[in-house]
């Protein structure tokens, strides 16, 4: 008896701690999410570790691991243990767009924070770090940036390393002939094939196509940092509690260190298709993210300090 | 709706984000008008090889209308860019992809004119074989030969019959060559995808380019038409009002 006591104690506790959240009225996106009983989320389809198409076409990686942690939280927060979640595919160009028009609620993929975007969507804390490198044939015979003078690049469209190449390129005054492809695994196509020399992209994503590669090498990722890519789930702006409730998610991930368990999974243990090994130990740029978690983007300039 | 953005200086390559789009609307034009001199040509000698009785003429140009009308546009144009240099000899793959000047450009020019040549085939075709047979015997009867048959007896009223859907035809060449987007021709929705990406006025951009497609197609519509009150004939389509 004195143990249902207790437990009707407990719980009456808990509902006085988890009352004032209720007594304001659930808005934005959790509403939209509790009204519809569907959490909806982007992925990608070839920004491999991040967010997937396994075997099945199922989505799968890091980020959609930590959208998924996020969904549980949702499912806690609305008291809603029977949620479901929905896979929406987005592209470097339509992610933006689809989010805010309300067709996905999350995006959880390889986004980079930056300022710019910033004034369209909002993101949650920084969960991976890199930034623009290049990846050339070996046989190419280029060192640098500057070896690609009056010769093919393409890039994936919509994407910064676009940005940061076109502005090195009108800085330097290289003459680069840019061709756009819709996604890294059409762009690593356009170099696989010879019909461009480079593609810029951030260096952990050509690391992995790097590895996936029929050849994996005859291809080399090189240079120095041309931006900086601070990657994060994007949700949309102008929505307080929704914000605070995927920010604590990810920053309590980074607190119980549960964040470790994702990353090994995901960056040093093999990974579907191939089951290749990435063994890309965590930067000291994340480990200071995970140590400090923000939402802070990189400037127009493409470093995190113009 | 702000328009203001199309005056800003674009983020590459100097200009405006106007620009930007007025090269688009070049891109368009230049791929849909090359695309068509390829359709209207080789649609033509293939409508007529499909009306003829000669088995080497015939079995071949029906073989390649239904090879081309029936693999979708989009594939036609991958398989242009990215299949085609990789099987010819290598030294011409490799030139094709790097020594020839706007790669992304031929192959999409090939791609539209070759698939939009068996639409049109069927159209000549269909308007050669709707003028009454009574016409070509007429014609052989008074000492034409088929070839000369064909030049001042079937072509000249068949084309007559075909020129409204012809009409069409061309407008969809126009507006299918947005598919060359896919292959990285940066033509008119191409250039609007990206000023949307970097401007963030989706909404602004597309409308003008909506708009855009809708003159120039409006513009060929009153051209073709202007074309078929002049070249018009009594009792056939277009004539006779």
């Amino acid at each position: 008896m004195s143990r249902l006591i207790r437990l009707l104690l407990t719980l009456t506790i808990a509902g006085l701690c988890i009352n004032p959240t209720f007594a304001a009225e659930i808005t934005g996106t959790l509403k939209k999410i509790k009204d519809t009983g569907i959490v909806k989320i982007g992925h990608r389809d070839a920004s491999s570790p991040f967010s997937y198409l396994d075997d099945n076409q199922h989505p799968i990686g890091y980020g959609v691991d930590i959208c998924l942690k996020i969904v549980d939280s949702i499912k806690a927060e609305l008291k809603m243990p029977n949620l479901k979640h929905e896979f929406v595919p987005v592209t470097s160009q339509t992610r933006i767009p689809i989010l805010t028009g309300g067709n996905i609620d999350l995006e959880c993929g390889s986004t980079t924070n930056s300022i710019e975007r910033q004034q369209q969507v909002a993101f949650a804390p920084t969960y991976f770090v890199t930034g623009t490198k290049i990846l050339v044939k070996k046989s190419s015979g280029i060192k640098n940036y500057d070896d690609l003078k009056g010769k093919t690049v393409v890039f994936t469209s919509g994407t910064t390393n676009e940005r940061a190449m076109k502005a090195y390129n009108d800085e330097k005054k290289l003459g680069i002939n840019f061709i756009p492809s819709k996604d890294h695994a059409e762009s690593f196509l356009a170099v696989e094939t010879g019909r461009a020399v480079a593609f810029p992209m951030d260096d952990i994503l050509l690391y992995s196509l790097k590895a996936n590669a029929k050849n994996p090498n005859d291809y080399e990722v090189i240079g120095a940092f041309l931006s900086d890519d601070p990657y994060a789930i994007m949700m949309r702006k102008d929505d307080p509690s929704f914000k605070k409730l995927v920010t604590d998610t990810v920053a309590g991930l980074y607190k119980s260190g549960e964040i470790n368990k994702i990353y090994t999974k995901w960056f040093q243990s093999p990974i579907p298709p191939k089951n290749i090994n990435l063994n890309f130990p965590m930067s000291d740029g994340l480990k200071d993210a995970i140590k400090n978690p923000n939402d802070k983007g990189v400037g127009s300039c493409g470093k995190m300090s113009c | 709706m702000d328009f203001s953005f199309l005056s800003q200086p674009a983020f590459s390559g100097g200009g405006t984000y106007l620009n930007w789009v007025i090269s688009g609307v070049q891109w368009t034009l230049l791929v849909g008008l090359s695309a068509w001199v390829i359709a209207l040509s080789l649609g033509s000698i293939l409508g007529v090889f499909r009306t003829t009785h000669i088995a080497w003429l015939y079995y071949p140009a029906t073989a390649y209308v239904e090879l081309f009308r029936n693999i979708p546009l989009l594939v036609q144009m991958f398989i242009w860019y990215f299949v085609v240099p990789e099987i010819v000899p290598s030294a011409l793959g490799s030139w094709m992809k790097q020594g020839m000047p706007m790669p992304e450009f031929w192959s999409a020019v090939l791609a539209l004119g070759f698939f939009t040549a068996a639409r049109v085939a069927e159209q000549v075709r269909s308007g050669i074989q709707s003028i009454p047979s009574g016409q070509t015997y007429a014609a052989l009867a008074i000492g034409l030969t088929p070839p000369q048959t064909y030049r001042h007896v079937l072509l000249p009223i068949g084309f007559r019959i075909i020129l409204p859907p012809l009409t069409s035809e061309f407008l969809n060449i126009i507006k299918n060559s947005s598919v060359a987007l896919t292959i990285g021709v940066l033509e008119l929705t191409a250039q609007a995808r990206s000023i949307s990406e970097y401007t963030f006025r989706t909404f602004e951009i597309f409308s003008l380019a909506t708009l855009v497609y809708v003159v120039i197609t409006l513009t060929v519509t009153l051209l073709m038409s202007q074309l078929e009150q002049r070249v018009r004939m009594p009792g056939y389509i277009g004539g006779g009002k």
